[in-house]
């Protein structure tokens, strides 16, 4: 733009210019909010990832149940005497991201362990019962997690997530 | 584009770009120091509008992409879920509705300009027949475009406009069939639209890159239709045109936003809230308006395929323009005579447009004869006789000379210049209004909403009161599928609290499953879940219901309306009036009467209603005084029922009107400033030019 003034000497011209062209950017700013905005979840995905509740009564010790909450797989395992002995005995300075077990299962519950199945490394899904610490096995890149959902080897950087939840009875729990 | 640059960038990295790909010079030659005649009235500013209107609706449609399923069966409510759930769907969609007319609007203005200054004439042919095939693939688009939404006239449209290539000899059932992918309209055709709906905006872009091309080769015609000889006549494109053109893009926009905020249905049809029906047809079909005049053309001839062989010349005839004007003279300023028949011609086509939307019937047939004939003489007979006799007025000498010639009161041209566009663009998009014919319903009478006019709001007891009657009377027969119980507790809705729209959920049974059984099952509602329909299917609806299905009423209110016709229509745009679909809601609710008027016969199983077209309706009587009692002491009468019901439909087809509204009146403001703002900077920056 060819302006006649100089910079020691600002104009109505000047400011003129100025103020119109911060009103287009403001404007612009203004209009790229909604085109970008639109990209996060709408309504109905937010409200379908309100809180869910799972029955517990129907898994034997020994088994585990996968139930999704946000399109996310959440392993419930009910755990075995010697899973949570051995969960418990680790040595924490021995693991890559030191969590007690009890800081992993809700007092009272320790049979019951709720992880977010998701592998910590790439998003694969671990497979339960498999791998060497009586845990999940990661077949995408040879994460090995135990029977706490700690990561115990491989290349995944934590443990696994505990997801929000808590027990409405000793046989219910609502995830979220 | 014209030819090499001698720009060079002073910064040594775009320098050391500048000499492997010139793309800098390209843009200085172009778009800075491109030549550009002085003389340019605002008219010529709708070249950088349809710009800024074409990237903007390749913009909103790509994110628009982003959230619609083109499949039959989902394609309605995806559209429905845009508007409800997506972050600013609602305005992401009217801004592509609306814009597509907006679109047109400006095509429109833009070609009429051409044919008034003759920017068609030699050397400017090719640009011209550029700008033609441009309009051709808009018009494409368009069409597709507005099959996408899988409403009635989305669905009976697109059966109209394919079945017009049936009229071909020999060939024409196999070409439709092609179209279709199957034996009708179905899902196939649906896909294939939404498909070539995305990749036409892209073919416009490359055709409009030629069209800017060619005009930067000839350079730009101007009011005067005399090439600049000297430097005097020419200013440089950066800032001059620029600034202008910015100036006329933030009128344009308030225009534009006006529809966006304010009336975002006002161009389009009732009928298209109304999912798509291979079984009925709409009383009235009428493409979008900007389609009106050639579906005029078409229907005033009464042989098929001379009809359709008429419309596609209507279009074609304009490649041959350059040739059948060949007056010396490009601007009707000086041509006495071409001048009144060019304003002539505007007319016959305003008026051509006008009979596309009435029905074809009587005296509408006969002047959209008159008219075609008209429209075909301008260019067959008019144009190449006035070339022949016409004594053109003198030209002046330069540019330079036209500019100082001009006499004084440049502002109050730009005033009456937007004045003239918003009463035309008024006029004309009033013009599409359809017929409705009232088939003997009475027009039902206007009454107050507090969501009327541009500081609407919905009155929260009203919706309240409404979802009560809804709950406790019309949910015996009419599903509400596309409003969820969470929706009680958004803003701008009936005021619940999250707690109490759940509690208002855990009243009803919802099917779900299937269990770990394999079986479904029921379960007390979610906030996340929807009204629950009162029946299984549509059959099932129908028959309980003596035949007829009772309608969803989620969006009964928009898909409910009546004629306003003339001149009625041109005020509602400016006093902003959309609640016919309210105002005939109340009014059917409350138009039952027990005995028919002499001379009305009511079939049996049918009731008499004052307001309903046809006045035989197979709902019996819904409300009766004292049927639902309010907590708030409002009165128990029907009156009152009809209208909180009313208003509470109203939210559950439009929930985000306020918003809507609210944002409309601060994009308002904003845009009225920055126009003062740009038409200060414009002056200030052409002070030097004049």
């Amino acid at each position: 733009m060819t302006t006649a003034s100089s910079a020691d000497h600002p104009t109505r011209r000047d400011f003129l210019f100025v103020a119109t062209g911060a009103a287009a950017a403001v404007g612009a700013a203004a209009t790229v909010w909604p085109l970008v905005a639109q990209m996060n979840p709408d309504a109905a995905t937010i409200a379908a990832g309100a809180p869910i509740q799972v029955d517990l009564a129907p898994i034997a010790e020994g088994q585990d149940i996968k139930v999704f909450w946000r399109g996310k797989p959440i392993y419930i395992s009910h755990r075995t005497k010697k899973q949570i002995q051995e969960a418990q005995s680790v040595a924490l300075s021995s693991l890559p991201d030191p969590q007690p077990d009890s800081a992993r299962v809700k007092a009272g519950h320790d049979q019951w362990l709720v992880v977010i199945g998701i592998c910590t490394h790439l998003g694969c899904i671990p497979i339960a019962h498999e791998g060497n610490y009586d845990g999940f096995f990661c077949p995408c890149h040879g994460s090995q997690y135990d029977s706490s959902g700690r990561i115990r080897q491989g290349p995944a950087p934590a443990n696994l997530a505990v997801p929000p939840y808590a027990f409405l009875s000793d046989t219910k729990i609502q995830i979220g | 584009m014209s030819g090499p640059s001698d720009f060079q960038p002073s910064n040594p990295a775009l320098k050391w770009i500048e000499r492997r790909l010139p793309i800098f010079g390209l843009i200085h030659s172009s778009f800075v120091a491109y030549p550009t005649p002085r003389n340019l009235n605002y008219w010529w500013t709708f070249g950088a509008i349809l710009s800024m209107m074409l990237a903007l609706q390749i913009l909103t449609g790509v994110i628009l992409a982003m959230h619609y399923t083109p499949h039959a069966d989902l394609a309605f409510k995806s559209v429905e879920l845009i508007v409800r759930d997506v972050n600013y769907g609602w305005l992401l969609r009217n801004m592509h509705a609306c814009g597509a007319s907006m679109f047109f609007f400006a095509v429109y203005i833009h070609m009429f300009r051409g044919l008034y200054y003759g920017s068609y004439k030699e050397p400017r042919e090719v640009l011209w027949i550029l700008g033609v095939i441009i309009y051709l693939l808009m018009m494409a688009t368009g069409f597709m475009g507005y099959v996408l939404p899988w409403g009635q006239m989305s669905f009976w449209g697109a059966t109209v406009i394919t079945n017009l290539f049936s009229a071909v000899p020999y060939f024409g059932e196999s070409i439709v069939t092609l179209l279709w992918g199957g034996y009708s309209v179905g899902n196939p055709t649906l896909n294939r639209f939404f498909s070539l709906h995305y990749l036409l905006p892209f073919v416009i872009a490359g055709v409009v890159v030629l069209h800017v091309w060619a005009l930067h080769v000839a350079g730009q015609n101007n009011p005067a239709g005399v090439e600049p000889k000297t430097e005097k006549d020419t200013v440089p494109f950066t800032p001059y045109a620029t600034i202008k053109d910015a100036f006329g893009v933030s009128c344009f926009l308030i225009f534009f936003a006006w529809f966006i905020f304010y009336m975002p249905n006002y161009l389009g049809d009732a009928d298209n809230y109304i999912p798509a029906n291979p079984g009925v047809t709409p009383a009235h079909i009428v493409p979008e308006w900007y389609y009106l005049p050639f579906y005029a053309i078409l229907r005033s001839i009464p042989n098929k395929l001379a009809g359709v062989v008429a419309m596609f010349s209507a279009i074609i005839i304009l490649c041959f323009l350059p040739w059948l004007d060949s007056a010396r003279t490009r601007s009707s300023k000086y041509r006495p005579l071409a001048k009144q028949f060019f304003w002539i011609f505007v007319v016959v086509c305003i008026l051509l447009g006008y009979l596309g939307s009435q029905p074809p019937e009587g005296i509408y047939v006969i002047a959209g004869r008159i008219l075609t004939v008209c429209y075909f003489a301008y260019f067959l007979i008019v144009l190449p006789l006035l070339a022949r006799i016409e004594t053109p007025r003198p030209l002046p000498n330069s540019i330079a000379d036209d500019v100082l010639a001009k006499s004084k009161g440049r502002a109050a041209t730009a005033a009456s210049v937007m004045l003239a566009l918003v009463v035309a663009g008024g006029l004309f998009a009033g013009s599409t209004q359809n017929a409705k014919a009232e088939e003997g319903g009475s027009a039902p009478p206007a009454q107050s909403w507090s969501f009327s006019g541009p500081f609407g709001k919905y009155d929260r007891g009203s919706l309240q009161r409404g979802l009560k009657v809804y709950k406790e009377v019309c949910s015996a027969c009419h599903g509400l599928s596309y409003v969820a119980f969470r929706n009680l507790a958004d803003a701008g809705g009936p005021g619940y609290s999250e707690a109490q729209a759940a509690a208002f959920a855990s009243e009803y049974k919802i099917k779900d499953g299937p269990n770990d059984q394999g079986e479904m099952f029921e379960r007390p509602g979610r906030p996340a879940d929807y009204f629950p329909s009162p029946f299984p299917n549509e059959q099932a609806a129908r028959a309980a219901n003596g035949g007829a299905a009772p309608p969803d009423l989620s969006l009964i209110t928009k898909a409910r309306s009546y004629k306003r016709g003339f001149p009625q229509f041109v005020i509602d745009f400016f006093s902003q009036y959309q609640e016919q679909g309210p105002d005939y809601v109340d009014a059917i609710l409350q138009g039952f009467e027990d005995k028919a008027p002499a001379g009305v016969t009511i079939p049996e199983g049918s009731y008499y209603n004052k307001y309903f077209p046809g006045h035989a309706i197979k709902m019996p009587k819904p409300l009766s005084d004292g049927q639902v009692t309010f907590d708030d002491g409002s009165p128990a009468t029907v009156k009152q029922y009809a209208h909180d019901v009313t208003t509470f439909l109203m939210w559950a087809a439009e929930p985000h009107m306020e918003a809507r509204k609210r944002i409309g009146m601060q994009v308002f403001v904003f845009l009225i400033i920055f126009a003062f703002l740009m038409y200060f900077t414009k002056r200030k920056v052409w002070a030097d030019a004049h």
